[in-house]
C-alpha cells in the first residue's frame, strides 16, 4: 500500500516537473496552472505516504536514508507552495520541481525497508529533531534555487544578453534576493532550533551535548556559514551576488551534512542518511 | 535639376560603433563645422546634423567626387585614412539621399525607431544651416519636406507610439533589477529629450523621487520643476549617489563625469544596494569599467538598442506603412527637382498663363450673345497676344545664359511669382 502510494507520487512529481519545464520553455500560463495543481497534488499524495509510513513502521518514518530523503522532498514541496502563498516569483517552480523530482529518485533507489528502531532513537525528540532539521534543509535548498536563479539573471544583465533564454523568463533581481532573504529567514531558526534540539537530545541519551561526532560538526560549520550571510546582510548589506553565492555554499554544506557525512566520514549519527 | 546633385554622407549606430562616433561628435561650439564645411570646393548647399548617434552632412555639389571626399576627411578629422572611413560611413545620393533624409526625419532609421527628438534635432541642424547661410533652394525644400513627411508619417501611422521606447528600453530594465520601481530616487544628468522621457517615463512607474544635476544649475532647477524633483549642483553629483538608485546621464561633456573608482567606496556606504545606470550620452559620460562593479550595472545607448529590437516585430508593421509613405514623398520630391529646370518652368508658367485666359473666356464669352466664329477667334487671338506679350520678358528673363547660382535663384524667385508649387 506504502509502496504504490510512493510510487503514485513520484509519478505525479515527474508529471507536475515535466509541466514547470514546458511552461518554462511555452510560457503558457494554462500550462503553468495546470503544472500547479499537479504539484499540490503531488504534495498532498506525498502526505498521505508519509502517515500511510508512519501507521507501518509504528514510529516516526524519518530514520533511515530512503525516508529522510523522501521527506526532504516533502519540506522542499510544502515550502515552495507556501511561499507561492505569498511571493510571487516567476518561473520559481522550474527550478524547484526538477530538485524535488531528483530528490524523490534518490529515495526511490533507497533501501525502503522498514527497520525496528535502533534503542537509541527511541525518544519523542526523534520526530521534533528530525523534521525541524529537514524543514530546515528544505528551505535552505529553495534558498539555493533562488540563488542559482539569481546568478543566471545577473549574467545576463552583466552580460547584456537581453534575448537569451533567462533575461525575460527569470524574475528581477530584488525579487530573487528578497527571496534568498525570506527563505533563510525560515530556514536559519528552524537550522538553529534543528541544532538545539539534537544537542538537548544528544544530552539526554548520551549525556553530553555536544560530542563533535562529524554529522554535529557539519551542521555547527553550516549553521556559521549562514549565521555569517546573515549576519553580513544585516551589518554592511551583503546581497545579490554574494547573498547568492552564499545560499549555494550554504546548501552545498548542509547536503553533506546529509549525504557526505554519513558515507565518507561516519559517526555515530550515520544510522539515519 | 538634377537630383544626383543633393548626396548624404554620414555614419550612424548601424555604421560606427559608439568608440568612432565620439570622435565624430562636435560638441563645442556648433559654428565651427559650418566655418569649415562652408569653404569646401564644390558644396553649394549643405546642412550640418550631430546627434548621439549620427552624424551626417546633407549637402548639393555639382562635383560629387571631390565634395564628398573632402568632406569625409573634414568628418573624420584626418584622423583615419578616407579608405579606412568608408568602413564606417553611408553615402547616398539622389533619390537615394532624399529617401534617407525623409527616413531619418519620420524616425525610421533611428536606433529607436519612432523616438520623436530626431525631428527637433533636424530642424535645429536645418535653422542652424540658415542662421549661417548654408542652404539653398534645394536644401530649403528638401528640409521643409522632410518636416512635413515626418508629420505625416506621426499622424497617419502608430510608429509615434513606440515614442517612449528609448524609456521604455530604460525602464524594462529597470524592472529587470528592481522589480518595482516604488521608493526608488532616480537622478538625471545632463538635459536632452531622451534623457528627459526615460525621466518621465520612470516617473509614470512611480519613481519615489527625481533628482536633477546640471553644470548650470539654473538648468536643473527649471528641469526640476518638470519633474517635481530636487535640483543639485553637478559636484553633488557623487554624493547624492549615495542615495540614487536609478542614474540617466546625458551631459555634453567630453571627458567620463563618474569613474568606477568614485563608485566603489561607495557601494558599501549604500549597503550594496543595486545601482542602475544608464549613459545615453555620446561621448561617453560615464566609465565603462562601472559595469564591474558588484551590484551596479551599467547600460549604454547600443545596449538600450538590443532590448528595442526585441520589440520590434509589432513596430516593424507600422514601418512598413511609413516607408510607403516616404517612398511616395520621396518621388513626389523628384517630380519637383525635375521641374526645377529652365524649360519646365517656361511650360508651367504658360500652361498656368493660359489656364486663366481659358477660364475668363469662358466666365465672358456667353454675355457677349451671338458672336460669329470669326468675332470668337479675334477674342481669342487677343487673348492670347496679351498672355504672351506679358509672359515675354520674364520667359527671356528666365532663358538668360547665367552663372549656375543665378539660374537657381531666379528659378526660385519666378516660380514664387507665379506661385507654381502650390503646396507651401
Amino acid at each position: 500500500m506504502g509502496y504504490l502510494l510512493f510510487q503514485i507520487t513520484l509519478f505525479a512529481y515527474i508529471l507536475a516537473t515535466g509541466g514547470y519545464i514546458v511552461y518554462f520553455w511555452t510560457q503558457r500560463k494554462d500550462v503553468r496552472t495546470t503544472a500547479r495543481w499537479i504539484l499540490i497534488g503531488s504534495g498532498v499524495l506525498h502526505t498521505l505516504y508519509l502517515i500511510v509510513r508512519y501507521i507501518e513502521a509504528g514510529h516516526t518514518p524519518l530514520t533511515n536514508h530512503h525516508e529522510a530523503v523522501s521527506f526532504f522532498a516533502w519540506s522542499v514541496t510544502w515550502g515552495y507552495l507556501s511561499f507561492h502563498w505569498r511571493y510571487n516569483v516567476r518561473n520559481f517552480g522550474s527550478f524547484v520541481s526538477p530538485l524535488i523530482t531528483g530528490l524523490m529518485l534518490i529515495a526511490t533507489f533507497s533501501s525502503r525497508e522498514i527497520m525496528p528502531l535502533p534503542p537509541a532513537l527511541k525518544s519523542a525528540w526523534l520526530p521534533v529533531h528530525a523534521s525541524i532539521a529537514i524543514m530546515a534543509n528544505g528551505f535552505l535548498a529553495l534558498a539555493f534555487c533562488g540563488g542559482i536563479m539569481y546568478l543566471l539573471q545577473e549574467r545576463e544583465l552583466k552580460k547584456k544578453r537581453f534575448n537569451g533564454m533567462f533575461f525575460t523568463r527569470l524574475p528581477s533581481l530584488e525579487a530573487l534576493d528578497s527571496l534568498n532573504s525570506h527563505c533563510l529567514a525560515v530556514g536559519f531558526p528552524l537550522l538553529t532550533l534543528g541544532i538545539i534540539t539534537g544537542s538537548i537530545w544528544a544530552k539526554q541519551t548520551w549525556g553530553a551535548y555536544w560530542q563533535w561526532d562529524p554529522k554535529e560538526t557539519w551542521s555547527l560549520i553550516t549553521w556559521f556559514l549562514y549565521a555569517a550571510l546573515l549576519h553580513q546582510r544585516f551589518t554592511v548589506g551583503w546581497r545579490g551576488r554574494r547573498a547568492a553565492i552564499m545560499a549555494i555554499i550554504g546548501f552545498s554544506a548542509a547536503l553533506f551534512t546529509l549525504w557526505g557525512v554519513t558515507y565518507l566520514l561516519g559517526g555515530i549519527h550515520s544510522y539515519v542518511g | 535639376m538634377s537630383a544626383e546633385k543633393i548626396m548624404i554622407l554620414g555614419v550612424n549606430h548601424k555604421t560606427a560603433p559608439v568608440e568612432i562616433r565620439e570622435r565624430l561628435a562636435f560638441s563645442g561650439d556648433p559654428g565651427t563645422p559650418y566655418r569649415e564645411l562652408k569653404v569646401i570646393p564644390g558644396c553649394e548647399e549643405f546642412c550640418f546634423l550631430s546627434t548621439c548617434n549620427r552624424v551626417e552632412v546633407i549637402f548639393v555639389t555639382s562635383t560629387p567626387e571631390e565634395t564628398e571626399r573632402t568632406i569625409r576627411n573634414f568628418l573624420f578629422n584626418n584622423s583615419m585614412s578616407y579608405g579606412e572611413a568608408g568602413k564606417y560611413v553611408y553615402l547616398h545620393q539622389g533619390e537615394a539621399a532624399i529617401q534617407h533624409l525623409f527616413r531619418v526625419g519620420a524616425s525610421l532609421d533611428s536606433m529607436i525607431v519612432g523616438e520623436p527628438q530626431i525631428l527637433g534635432q533636424l530642424k535645429q541642424a536645418y535653422r542652424d544651416a540658415t542662421e549661417q547661410q548654408a542652404t539653398g533652394m534645394i536644401l530649403n525644400r528638401l528640409m521643409h519636406k522632410g518636416f512635413s513627411v515626418a508629420k505625416r508619417i506621426r499622424t497617419e501611422t502608430e510608429i509615434g507610439s513606440s515614442a517612449v521606447s528609448i524609456s521604455y528600453a530604460a525602464v524594462e530594465l529597470a524592472k529587470k533589477i528592481f522589480g518595482n520601481l516604488k521608493n526608488k530616487i532616480a537622478m538625471l544628468v545632463g538635459a536632452g529629450e531622451m534623457a528627459e522621457l526615460a525621466a518621465q517615463h520612470l516617473m509614470t512607474q512611480g519613481v519615489a523621487e527625481v533628482v536633477v544635476a546640471n553644470r548650470t544649475f539654473e538648468r536643473a532647477v527649471n528641469l526640476a520643476r518638470c519633474f517635481n524633483g530636487k535640483p543639485v549642483a553637478l559636484e553633488e553629483l557623487i554624493p547624492q549617489l549615495e542615495h540614487v538608485d536609478i542614474m540617466i546621464s546625458s551631459t555634453g561633456s567630453p571627458d567620463l563625469i563618474l569613474h568606477s573608482k568614485d563608485v566603489k567606496p561607495l557601494m558599501r556606504q549604500r549597503r550594496n544596494r543595486p545601482l542602475f545606470l544608464i549613459d545615453i550620452a555620446v561621448p561617453r559620460d560615464l566609465d565603462p569599467k562601472l559595469n564591474d562593479l558588484e551590484n551596479v550595472y551599467l547600460y549604454g545607448i547600443d545596449d538600450l538598442n538590443n532590448i528595442v529590437d526585441i520589440n520590434k516585430a509589432e513596430r516593424d508593421k507600422e514601418a512598413v506603412r511609413a516607408e510607403r509613405i516616404v517612398t511616395e514623398e520621396t518621388l513626389k520630391f523628384m517630380l519637383w527637382l525635375g521641374s526645377m529646370e529652365v524649360t519646365p518652368t517656361i511650360v508651367a508658367i504658360r500652361e498656368k498663363a493660359d489656364e486663366i485666359r481659358k477660364a475668363e473666356l469662358e466666365k465672358t464669352l456667353p454675355n457677349l450673345g451671338n458672336l460669329s466664329d470669326k468675332e470668337r477667334m479675334s477674342i481669342e487671338k487677343m487673348t492670347s497676344a496679351m498672355m504672351n506679350k506679358i509672359l515675354h520678358n520674364p520667359i527671356v528673363y528666365l532663358k538668360q545664359n547665367d552663372s549656375h547660382r543665378d539660374t537657381k535663384v531666379k528659378l526660385v524667385m519666378i516660380r514664387k511669382l507665379f506661385k507654381l508649387d502650390n503646396s507651401e
